[in-house]
């Protein structure tokens, strides 16, 4: 048998592989930038997740409408209102009159939360060297009712010690918020909505387009054609792979200028973290695209089985610690939380790898396991 | 004549499915080899395996010259394939699809440039060139794609259930194609529900139950069968079946 047949040995070379794979990617960018709703994903959805958890979804307070019932009207109760209002987060909407007066003002909507000196409040000061300050918070929305609470008793509580009145000795409990200390909720969806964004282009893209392969009959064509099945899947992805990683730096920067992310960590480190994600979301995409058969199938696993715990349960919208063990279990198996984890470590923090190689470890993990399986699942069509 | 395609007791088994058994047949340079059956007679694993996709789990196959086993790779750079969906990319231009298939195969930037002329030349693409082929007629795609199938000069081309949905006319027209390659000296495996183009072909095989029960010349079936048409050849195989069952 002829098997140094001069044509096909000549055309196995190197250099023939690097052209027909770059043939190959070629192709895949035609497809992206063809298709509108690709486009929409990979451009428009990045910037309309920033904005609106930036701007619509944002949890951080100022301009909390309060009501204020003075019965003392002394100088010392006038003090501690005026600080109240300094504070810049809250602005007195009403003045009350009688504690009466409360209910109808919750009723309105037009306060919050309402700050009450009694009348014994200014000889309680004295005489008893401590006098109660009540504050008395709409529940019905609880985040702003715990919020506004807990920040008038740190507004109260810094008044006191400025004027010596601690009303006992032994330990001050004062508490301070670090890497965060304004509480800003970009801290937390930034890291959150790139760990999103790279799902939905690596994963849901991936998996999308390769079920259109299958589907249209292009895959069986390419599966009989010299590309080897590793090279499809390989050329598949590094398109995704290289705008997955220039979207995630267009959101970064969307996150340091326009909402005051810092950076205080390494870049190549952040790099490193973007990539390591990505790549563990591509192999989800594969790994989806070997089980469907179409692109419905191929979206509908990725909406259900990736984007719903990512946002649920990474600890992007919901604290990991405030979610039952079986769900923060689950959390553990989805590489957003790792993700979310080496981004703010990174960013927020500046840790090192010395510190954040476990995240980066469990990812890498995955990404082994992901590919594993899809080459099993691959090599049983065979 | 060269034997390009030698099957010697090709088997493949799927658990304790026997989806082709034991079949051998040989094909010679420049023939038309029609590859008929019903639906779930064992042809697409046959082809399959011919192409290099499927290993065989006994017997031995080669195409154009190499073992479809143990030189697969080998086998797929030197045949062409094309199906009834074409196997097209709809979303990028004729020109794009010359070049990616080109590329595929590995051809030179002159060799793409000269199949290039050649295809736009001989099917008059001159002015549909730079459109997408989403937007092309049927009859166009089915053309293009048996050009593409036959961009990298393989020996043998695959052709399964080509003509699935076209009109008659471009049926025609497309079996003068198939007829030209031929001549050419490729080796044509096709597969085919159509009884008329049954007649078309230099030899015929039919698959029944994973077996070859009939092989040889159309005009060689209906004298055996002392029948007037290969329709009613394969009614009488394909009948056979009906009362197994």
């Amino acid at each position: 048998m002829p098997y140094f047949n001069f044509s096909p040995a000549e055309r196995q070379t190197k250099y023939n592989l690097m052209k027909k794979f770059y043939a190959f990617v070629q192709k895949e960018f035609y497809h992206i930038f063809r298709d509108t709703r690709t486009m929409m994903i990979l451009f428009a959805l990045p910037i309309a997740l920033v904005i609106i958890f930036g701007y619509a979804l944002n949890n951080d307070f100022k301009n909390i409408p309060i009501g204020i019932l003075n019965q003392s009207k002394d100088q010392t109760s006038e003090k501690l209102i005026h600080r109240i209002v300094g504070s810049g987060y809250f602005v007195v909407e009403q003045t009350l009159e009688k504690p009466q007066d409360i209910p109808k003002a919750f009723k309105s909507g037009k306060v919050k939360l309402v700050v009450f000196f009694p009348s014994s409040f200014q000889q309680d000061l004295y005489h008893a060297k401590k006098a109660p300050v009540q504050l008395i918070a709409d529940a019905s929305d609880i985040n702003t009712a715990i919020n506004t609470t807990s920040y008038l008793s740190g507004i109260i509580g810094e008044f006191n010690n400025e004027n010596g009145r601690e009303n006992s000795g032994g330990v001050q409990l004062s508490s301070r918020m670090i890497f965060n200390q304004r509480l800003l909720s970009v801290y937390l969806f930034i890291p959150g909505v790139i760990a999103l964004i790279l799902l939905i282009i690596s994963a849901l893209l991936t998996s999308v387009t390769l079920a259109r392969e299958k589907e249209t009959g292009t895959l069986e064509l390419l599966s009989i054609s010299p590309i080897s099945p590793y090279m499809i899947i390989i050329g598949k992805v590094i398109p995704y792979l290289i705008l997955s990683l220039l979207n995630s730096f267009i959101i970064i920067l969307l996150g340091i200028f326009v909402f005051g992310l810092p950076m205080v960590g390494s870049v190549a480190l952040l790099i490193l973290a973007c990539f390591v994600y990505t790549v563990a979301s591509l192999s989800l995409g594969i790994l989806i695209s070997t089980r469907v058969e179409t692109q419905q199938a191929a979206m509908f696993a990725s909406l259900v089985s990736l984007m719903m715990p990512t946002m649920l349960l990474s600890g992007f919208i919901f604290p990991i610690e405030s979610l039952p063990l079986p769900l923060q279990l689950i959390s553990n198996i989805i590489p957003a939380t790792h993700f979310i984890i080496l981004i703010k470590s990174i960013m927020i923090k500046g840790a090192g790898i010395s510190l954040i190689w476990k995240p980066f470890f469990i990812l890498i993990a995955m990404t082994a396991v992901f590919i594993l399986v899809s080459i099993q699942s691959l090599k049983r069509n065979k | 004549m060269e034997t390009v395609v030698k099957v010697n007791q090709l088997t493949k088994k799927f658990g304790s499915f026997i989806a082709t058994n034991a079949i051998s047949f040989e094909v010679k340079k420049g023939e038309i080899f029609g590859f008929l059956g019903a639906n779930g007679a064992g042809k697409t694993t046959a082809m399959r395996m011919l192409s290099g996709l499927l290993t065989p789990s006994s017997g031995q196959a080669s195409v154009a010259g190499f073992d479809v086993s143990t030189q697969a790779e080998l086998v797929k750079q030197n045949i062409g394939y094309m199906s009834q969906k074409f196997s097209l990319y709809e979303d990028l231009t004729i020109q794009e699809n010359i070049d990616f298939y080109g590329g595929v195969y590995g051809l030179s930037r002159q060799e793409k440039k000269d199949r290039s002329n050649d295809i736009v030349s001989k099917f008059q693409l001159e002015t549909v060139i730079h459109k997408l082929v989403r937007t092309i007629p049927l009859g166009w795609k089915q053309k293009l794609a048996f050009a593409l199938a036959l961009i990298h000069k393989p020996k043998v081309v695959f052709l399964d259930e080509p003509t699935g949905g076209v009109d008659p006319i471009t049926r025609r027209q497309f079996w003068d194609l198939i007829y030209e390659a031929a001549h050419d000296g490729v080796t044509i495996f096709i597969t085919t529900h159509y009884m008329d183009e049954a007649e078309y072909c230099d030899r015929v095989s039919i698959m029944v139950d994973g077996l070859i029960k009939a092989l040889g010349t159309p005009s060689e079936l209906k004298t055996s069968f002392q029948v007037d048409s290969m329709d009613a050849v394969f009614q009488l195989l394909a009948r056979g079946t009906a009362n197994k069952i």
